[in-house]
This record gives structure tokens, sequence and C-alpha cells, in this order.
């Protein structure tokens, strides 16, 4: 989309017309070939290319907050929007120690605080904010339901202020230091604009932050500096800023295998390894123990809070997700078979089961793309066959998959149409069904984008691969339509959103199988590489 | 020599062959692109504009033909364009019937607020322009495609496909101006090829669809006169009727039924409505404004001194003045005067149009002529200066120059469109999309002009040199740039910090007088380009 500024252009920028003044500047090439690269192919992220990239994605943020908010408009429970204002009335009004606690002012079973305290606190701040303003948004249970449309635009501000504040400075340090540190191997023809472009664009993330409404921005935000802390060697900031992460939201612990099984395997090739590893647990510990400083006084209080991150009481699945159980309980009533708490003996082992092998390269020989790649594997494990998973966790497999766009750029482009389509039941409740299609349209445009990614990889694919794209992308647009056109039987009201969620789901699978082996293809040359880093 | 010679002719065909190709590729993404961030701008703010564009749906399709420019039934939206305008919106109104839009009211004649449009009405509307913008598309594809090499083919795409003056007015505000614009761009494609005939036929069909591009029609007669009617005395007075045929019947065909129907002269007076004031509700940015800034400071001056100055019964801020303009010390301006002005500054290019009819300098002859219009017109809109912005984008990469005077153009010209927009929500869209404008120009100018370094050891000789520090937009640039800023900030923080919610009209009169400041000096750059270079 945009050129990176020419290295002599940008030295001169400063004093350039100088020369430009005395007349002796000429257009450029005339057989255009330097100048024709306006567009992508720099693997140099130029200060002017981020800012742009990241004022387009911050420009696409606001056109898709224009759109109506989830349960807009629907009385009674309203829906996510509803939460968050919610818990910034409960946090601003009621004292620390009462906010997981049912008290006469803060009615749990009307949206109860359900996620660990930094997004309280985060609620509390922004709450801050709305009240000096619209404190009649604010005010306690008599503003139950309330919406403007002031309180939208001032709601709708918090979740790009937090956006712009968190996820894109920790994309561009992410986009920097991974061509800095060269992870993806040779980076001749890779485009560092394209790449930090298919990071903030990604149009799931978009749509639930900006449209739906919630806050993923910081957790995923968070957890993506925590990566980027960790390929450029700093593990004690990347700890400290995954546990804020988890601390953020309690799904951030989907990445937990990944981290600690890269930073395991890191420390046991070092010299003191006991050490090591306790340096990184004093420093988990400490960042606990400091967000969770008002609830450790008493165990009762740490058992409140912990009981209402963890609602076991809930089912397997809500609503409709693309996961092993949800899947299968067309053919397995599970829920019918196995009691709760025999459902989630089954769903934790399932989920070990999933995870160990990419686990367990990790351990065996960390290496920065296979750190990547067992973060899109154990997150995946835990969309998968964890207990209560809902359709919108698909966005923290998605993060890793983004972050291997260059690797696996076809895979990647195929994960995001299917990621979309097992969110487009959602989208469909919450009336953002023009903005869904925009911004899938606006990325397939940026994917396919005429001078970004690589040329040659491009041809590279195989007619068999195109082939299956193809009968893919019909099977959804299929789903698409006949979920959009046609009335489901009157015996199976949610036959749709089955047939969707399983299509997905076999994709899904398909996928992280794939990017199991290669994760584990990886482990040879990439552990030598570091042993001999290492002894230097 | 001759095998070399037809070898090279060969490549060339190809190349261009290709190219073509590649631009139409290039082209289509762009306008993809942006008409993805259209589709999202589909729930933002409308003005009344979009009431009164779905009244003439309504209108041409239930209202016969005669009575199209007598029916009154909704005052506020009353036809006021050309009858091919008419005849488009007549088009537009068809698939709506077939799509089973009458329950929605989209057809309905009685008005309704603009902001309460039901999803349907929204829908059709906004996806009406997106669509029609393909003209839009076709003509910069025409356009763009004859600017070799590549990089310069690109930077003209991008600059007329993400105009953000024009998302702003077409897809915000709600108006037709990209298929508008789209027919202005055809003609001068056509114009360029040497397509005189095609290029006339699309230019009387732009002014039968919207009156105010009749400030190009002196400058298309000169030239198509001189270059299309040239010859001996019979080929020339020959093509001369050929022209005047073909122009006559694209008249024919837009006034004619109601010509035929004895409405032509309620038709002139919707159309030429002398009775409004000579400046708009917001007052465009140009000469005019310095006129009555004058006019009001000599009369706070000379009532200081002691003369008795007559005030003035109508505030020129507070809306439609009607006839009623008067100023307290200069001279009264009248709409003859403006006509007068109009053709006098825009003569030095209709004498060059005469003396040497090429076809390379026509799109700034052009781009000037409307410059001259918007700056000497009467009641002139600030959405009219899309009309030079828009073409002088095709030739920004001409020369370091030109972008450079392109650059602060496109910027002062979006930014006098801002109090268009001035609701909340909007207010960050707008900003967001003149600022990736300017970074996008930004980069492409700077990488397409790969500015020379000036040697080390030549500043140590010639001090003079590092004095005269420059960016890539001069000093100059910077400083009213930085201006601009000002400007907004005022408008934004300081001024209801300050004044609170009085004085209302102070910001918006800052930003026209501040954005007449450029828009002089771009007319006076625009003369003197043509005075030395065509």
């Amino acid at each position: 989309m945009f050129d990176d500024i020419h290295p002599m252009a940008r030295k001169t920028e400063a004093r350039g017309s100088a020369a430009a003044a005395s007349g002796r500047h000429t257009p450029a090439d005339v057989d255009g070939v330097a100048a024709s690269s306006f567009l992508w192919s720099t693997t140099v992220l130029a200060p002017s290319t981020a800012v742009a990239v990241a004022l387009f994605a911050l420009l696409i943020r606001l056109l898709v907050s224009l759109g109506p908010y989830s349960g807009q408009g629907t009385p009674s429970m309203y829906g996510d929007y509803e939460a968050q204002r919610h818990w910034m009335e409960i946090t601003l009004h009621t004292p620390t120690a009462e906010w997981y606690r049912n008290t006469a002012a803060n009615n749990l079973s009307y949206w109860g605080l359900d996620y660990p305290p930094l997004t309280a606190y985060q609620s509390l701040a922004h709450a801050f904010l709305i009240n000096a303003s619209i404190p009649e948004s604010l005010a306690l249970s008599s503003s139950r339901g309330f919406e403007s449309h002031k309180s939208k635009l001032a709601m709708r501000w918090t979740v790009l202020s937090s956006d712009l504040l968190v996820l894109f400075p920790a994309a561009i340090y992410f986009v920097s230091v991974y061509f800095r540190r060269n992870v993806g191997g040779d980076a001749k023809g890779r485009s560092s604009p394209w790449f930090l472009a298919m990071i903030l664009l990604n149009p799931c993330l978009i749509l639930i932050d900006h449209g739906h409404f919630q806050y993923n921005c910081i957790s995923l935000g968070l957890t993506l500096g925590a990566i980027a802390a960790i390929l450029s060697q700093k593990e004690i900031t990347a700890s400290i800023l995954f546990c804020l992460a988890i601390n953020h939201k309690q799904m951030s612990l989907y990445y937990a295998p990944a981290f600690f099984s890269h930073l395991l395997g890191k420390c046991f090739r070092r010299k003191n390894p006991i050490f090591e590893v306790l340096k990184l647990g004093l420093v988990v510990i400490g960042i606990f123990a400091l967000v969770w400083w008002p609830y450790i006084h008493s165990v009762q209080s740490v058992m409140e809070v912990i009981h209402r991150l963890a609602p076991f009481e809930r089912g397997v699945f809500e609503d409709y997700v693309a996961n092993f159980w949800c899947s299968t309980s067309m053919l397995i009533k599970w829920k019918r078979i196995f009691t709760i708490s025999t459902m989630r003996f089954i769903c934790s082992i399932a989920t070990i089961l999933a995870f160990f092998p990419s686990f367990v390269q990790q351990i065996k020989s960390p290496s920065d793309l296979g750190f990547l790649y067992s973060l899109l594997n154990s997150s995946f494990s835990f969309y998968l066959f964890s207990y209560q998973v809902h359709e919108k966790s698909i966005l923290l497999p998605l993060l890793p998959a983004s972050l291997l766009a260059l690797q696996e750029p076809t895979l990647f482009g195929w994960l995001i149409n299917c990621s979309l389509l097992s969110m487009y039941p959602l989208v469909c409740r919450d009336k953002l069904s023009l903005q869904y299609g925009s911004v899938l349209a606006l990325f397939a445009l940026i994917f396919y984008a005429p001078h970004g990614k690589q040329h040659g990889r491009v041809d590279k694919s195989s007619t068999k691969r195109v082939a299956l794209l193809t009968v893919g992308l019909i099977c959804s647009a299929v789903l698409h339509l006949v979920y959009l056109g046609l009335e489901p039987p009157k015996r199976y009201p949610f036959l749709f959103e089955a047939l969707i969620m399983s299509f997905c789901f076999s994709q899904f699978v398909i996928y992280t199988v794939y990017t199991n082996i290669k994760q584990w293809m990886l482990l040879d040359h990439s552990s030598l590489k570091m042993r001999v880093k290492k002894d230097s | 020599m001759a095998w070399l010679g037809f070898a090279s002719l060969l490549l060339r065909c190809l190349e261009e062959q290709q190219g073509r190709g590649a631009a139409m590729e290039e082209a289509v993404w762009m306008w993809a692109v942006a008409a993805c961030v259209k589709a999202l701008l589909i729930p933002s703010y409308r003005s009344t504009d979009f009431e009164v564009h779905r009244h003439w749906l309504a209108l041409t399709s239930s209202v016969p033909l005669r009575r199209w420019y007598s029916d009154t039934s909704a005052p506020c939206c009353t036809l006021d364009y050309p009858p091919l305008f008419a005849y488009f919106q007549r088009l537009l109104a068809l698939p709506a019937t077939s799509l089973g839009l009458h329950p929605s009211g989209l057809l309905h004649l009685s008005p309704s607020p603009p902001s309460s449009a039901p999803l349907p009405v929204l829908l059709y509307l906004r996806l009406s322009v997106i669509v029609t913008d393909l003209v839009f598309l076709l003509a910069a594809v025409r356009l763009a495609r004859r600017r070799l090499p590549i990089a310069r083919r690109s930077i003209v795409l991008v600059l007329l496909l993400w105009s953000p003056a024009l998302l702003i007015v077409d897809h915000i505000h709600f108006q037709y101006n990209g298929y508008l614009l789209g027919i202005l761009l055809l003609s001068l494609s056509f114009l360029e090829e040497g397509k005189d005939l095609a290029a006339g036929i699309a230019f009387s069909v732009l002014i039968c669809s919207k009156h105010l591009f009749l400030i190009a029609a002196p400058l298309y007669f000169v030239y198509l006169l001189r270059h299309y009617c040239r010859g001996s005395l019979w080929k020339a007075s020959g093509r001369f009727l050929i022209m005047g045929g073909v122009v006559g019947a694209v008249f024919v065909a837009a006034f004619g039924p109601f010509f035929y129907y004895g409405q032509i002269q309620q038709v002139l007076s919707r159309l030429f409505p002398f009775g409004r004031g000579l400046c708009h509700a917001y007052w465009a940015p140009n000469f005019w404004v310095f006129y009555i800034v004058i006019d009001k400071l000599l009369a706070v001056v000379l009532s200081k001194l002691g003369f008795d100055i007559p005030s003035p019964e109508a505030s020129f801020t507070g809306g439609l003045v009607g006839n009623s303009s008067h100023f307290a010390v200069l001279p009264q301006v009248t709409p003859l005067i403006t006509f007068v002005m109009v053709l006098l500054s825009m003569s030095p290019c209709l004498i060059k149009a005469f003396q040497k009819p090429q076809a390379k300098h026509l799109i700034r002859w052009v781009a000037y002529a409307f410059t001259c219009g918007f700056m000497f017109g009467w009641h002139v809109h600030e959405k009219a200066s899309l009309h030079f912005t828009i073409p002088l984008a095709v030739i920004s990469v001409d020369s370091l120059n030109d972008a450079r005077h392109y650059f602060l153009l496109s910027i002062v010209s979006c930014y006098s469109m801002f109090p268009l927009l001035f609701e909340p929500q909007e207010y960050p869209i707008k900003v967001l999309l003149l600022t990736l404008y300017a970074i996008a120009m930004w980069i492409g100018f700077s990488s397409y002009f790969k500015l020379v370094v000036v040697p080390a050891e030549d500043k140590v000789h010639n001090p003079s040199t590092s004095d005269r520090e420059e960016t890539f937009i001069g000093k100059f640039g910077t400083i009213y740039l930085l201006g601009l800023l000002g400007v907004e900030l005022w408008g934004q923080l300081l001024h209801p910090y300050i004044f609170g919610s009085s004085l209302p009209f102070l910001p918006l009169m800052m930003i026209s007088i501040y954005c007449a400041i450029g828009m002089v000096c771009s007319w006076a750059w625009q003369l003197r380009q043509i005075l030395q270079r065509t």
C-alpha cells in the first residue's frame, strides 16, 4: 500500500530540498524498478510506513465502531457492552474487596465480574474517565442498561485507546524484532509492512473488540509484547508482560504451556538452570501478588475471586463453538453421559494430551520459530478440547497464526476465513453483517495485495492446493448463504449452526495437526543453531 | 536500422499493452480497498443532502416528467440539478421497485430526517454512490495508464482513488461527485488522447448533469474550436458543425422534453437561483472571504473614527442571506460582477489555449479555470474545490513543484471541508483520512523524486545553502501547515475552553480565512505556471 521512503530520500528529508531548490532533482528511474516497489517489498519497517499501516488499522477500527454493539437495545440482560459498562459502575462505586462478592450493591447474577483483577482495575480506570463527562451512565444500579449516543462513543473510545496503547506498540515491536532477529529465516522478498498489516488488521479481533465490544486487545497485546520480549531475549520483561496478560483475561493461560516449556527449555541450557528458573518464578509470584494485593489477605476472598474466574457449574460449552465437544455433541450427548466433574476431568486430560507434543518439543529444543508454532499449537489444543470455551476464544490461536503469516501465508488466510465463519452466528446476532463483509473483503485485498507478500510463494502453490482451497471456499460461501437465507427445519432449529461449527472444527483440526508436524520438523537444525550461539 | 526501429516500436506496444492490464488490476485493487472503507462508512452521519437525493428518486419515479421542476411537495428538496442528473436519478430508482423496496419508504414523496432513514433505504442510497463511482475508476485508469513509469502511474491512482475529500463529501456527507467528476476526467482523458468529439460529448453530458461545471465551458469552447476545428476553412466549418451538432444533440436530449412541455422557464429558474447570497452559510475559502473581512474591519475602523456607517442587518455567518448581503463600506457585489471577474481571471488560459491548443497543457488549464470559478464565483460551495484538486492530482507527478503544490492544495481543500462533518463521531475519521492521505502523498512523492543529497563540501563552501535547509514541502509550506494545525487546535480545544459556546462562528470563520489564504496562493501559483510554462 505504501512505499518505504527510499533510503536516500530519507537521508535527505532534513536537508533535501536545498538540493531540490537548486533544481538537481530528477524524476526517479525511468525503468520504474526501484520506485515500483510502491509498496511492500522491504524488510525494514520505516517509521513512516509503520505509522501509515497503524493509522490505517486505527481507521478501520473506528469505522467498525460506528456499527451496533452486542445487546444494543435488548433490555433485561443486554450484552457484553452492558457487562463492561456494569463493571465500570461496580468498580467505581463499591470497595475493592467487594468486587467479586455478592452484596446488596453488587448482584453477581447480573453480569458479575468474572475476569481477573487487572480487568477490574482497567474498568476502574476507564470508569474514572467516563465518570468525568457522563456520570449518569455509571450511576450505581440506576444506570443499568444505560444507552446513549454519547456514552456509546465514550465506551468505544476506551477500547480504541486501549488498542492503540497496548496492541499497536506490541505489534510494531514484534515486527521489528522479528526481522532484526531474522526469525523467519531467509528474509529476502518479505515485506514488513504487509506483516504488520496482517497482525493489526486481523478481522476477527476488530469485529469482536470494536463491533461486539470487548477488550481482547489488552490481553492479546500484552501477550504479543511478551512474545516479542522472548524473541529479543528479555525473559524477565516477557514474564512480567505475560503475567499481566493472564491477570487481564484468564484465557491467556491457553498460551501458558508454550511460554512455560520454552522458558524452561532455555533455562536448562544455561549454566545455572535452577537459579534461572527461580528468578523467573519469583518474578511471576511477585506480579501475581501485586495484582491480587487487595485479595491475598484472606483465603476466603482469594477463593471468591477464583470461583468467579472458573465457573465450572456452567456447561462444557456455550452457544455454538467449533471445538471437539460441541461438534461431536451431535453424535454423542456429552452433557447427558457424564457429570460435570467427570467432564471436567476428561477435558483436562484431552487438552494436556493435545498440547503435550509441542510442549515436549520446546523443552527439548527451544527456538524462536518453534516457540511461535508452540504458541499456536497449545492455544489450539485449549480451544479444541478444554472446558467452557466460547466462540470468541478463536482469537487466541489466531494471534500466533498471524505471527506465522510469513511462514504459512496461505494457511493463515484460510484460517482467518474459517474463524470468521465460526463467529458468523454471533456476528448475525449483533447485526454486524455489513462490518463483517467489509472487513473480510478488506483483509482479503490486503492479503493479496498486488506487490505484497513474497512473489515466489504464491506461484509455487500447486494446482492441488488451489483446488482444495476452492472447495473449501465454496463450502464456506454455501454455509454463509444457507445460514443467511434458509429457515432451519423445525425439529432442528440449530442445524445450520451445528453444520458451520463442524465444518470449522474439521478445518481447525487439520490445521493444528499440520502445524504440530511443522513444529517437530523444525527440531534439528534450529536447535543446532541455538547451541552454536550459546557457545559463542 | 529499420529493423531496430520496428523492434523498439513493437516492444513499446507490448509494454503499453502489459501496462494497461497491470494498471487496471492495480486500480481495481485500490478501488476495492476504498470500497471496503466506503461500505464501512454506510452507518455514518449523513447530511440533508441524503434526504434531498432520496426525494429526487421518489420525485422522478412517481411524478410525471413535466412536473419534475414545478413540484413543491417537499420545499426542502426541490430538484435543482439539470435534467440529465434527474434522468440519472430516475435510472437509479428503477432497480428499487424490483428489489421490493416500496414498503421501506425509499420512494415516498414525504420528507423524513436523514438520521432516521431505515436500513434498506440507507443501504440502497449509499451503495448507489459506491457503484456509480465505477465511472470515476474507469476515468482514473484511462488517465493513469498513460503516465509511465509504473511508480508515477501508481501515485496518480492512489491520489485519485483514495482522495479523502471525495470520501468525506460523497460517502459521509452524501453526494454523487465521484460519478460527476468521473465524467469530467473521462472527457479530459479523451482530450489527451486526441478524441475531441468524444470529449465534447462527455463534457456536455457533464454540464447537463451539474451546471456548476459550466465554468470550464469557455475553455472547452476555445480549445475545441482551435484544436478540433482546424485546417482549411471548409474542413474547419464542417468540423465545427459536427461538434455543434453533437453537443446540441446532448442538450436537446436533456432539455428537449421540458421545452416540449413548456417548462423550460421553470427549469432555468431552478438551476440559477441568483436570489441566494454571495457566500454560502459557511464561507467557501475564496477571494470574497477577504472582501467581507476587509469590509467589516473598515466598518469598525471608520465608525470608530466618527463616520456614520450603517450596520448591515444580516450577519454573513448567520446562514442564507439572500440578496441583502450589503457591504457597509466597500461597493456591493452583484452576480454580474462576479461573472466578469471569473471571465477576466481565466482569460490567460483562454488566450493560451487560443494561441497554442496543446493537449498536454489541457488539464492544467481546466484546473485553473475551475480555480477561477471557485475564487471569484457567486455563491460558491466549499465542495467546489474538488473540481480542480481532482484534475490536478493527475498532473501532480509531472514535476517536483507540481507535487509540492498538490500536497499543500489537497490538504487545504480537504481541510476546508472539515466543517461539513461536525459530529464528534466522525471527527477522528475525517482527521485520520486526511492524515493517511498526507502520509501516502509524502511517501509517494519523496520516493518518486529522490531528492539528491547536497555533498558535504558544498555546504562548507557555500553556507547559504545550509541556511536554506528545507524539507520536501519547503519552509513556507511547513509554516502554513503548522498554522493549519494551530487553527484546528484553536477550534477544537482553546475556543471552547476560552469562549465556551459563545461566538460559535469564530472557529469556522478562522478556517475559512486561513484556507482562503492557501487557496489564493494556489490560484496565483497556477496562474504563474500557466503564464510561464504553457
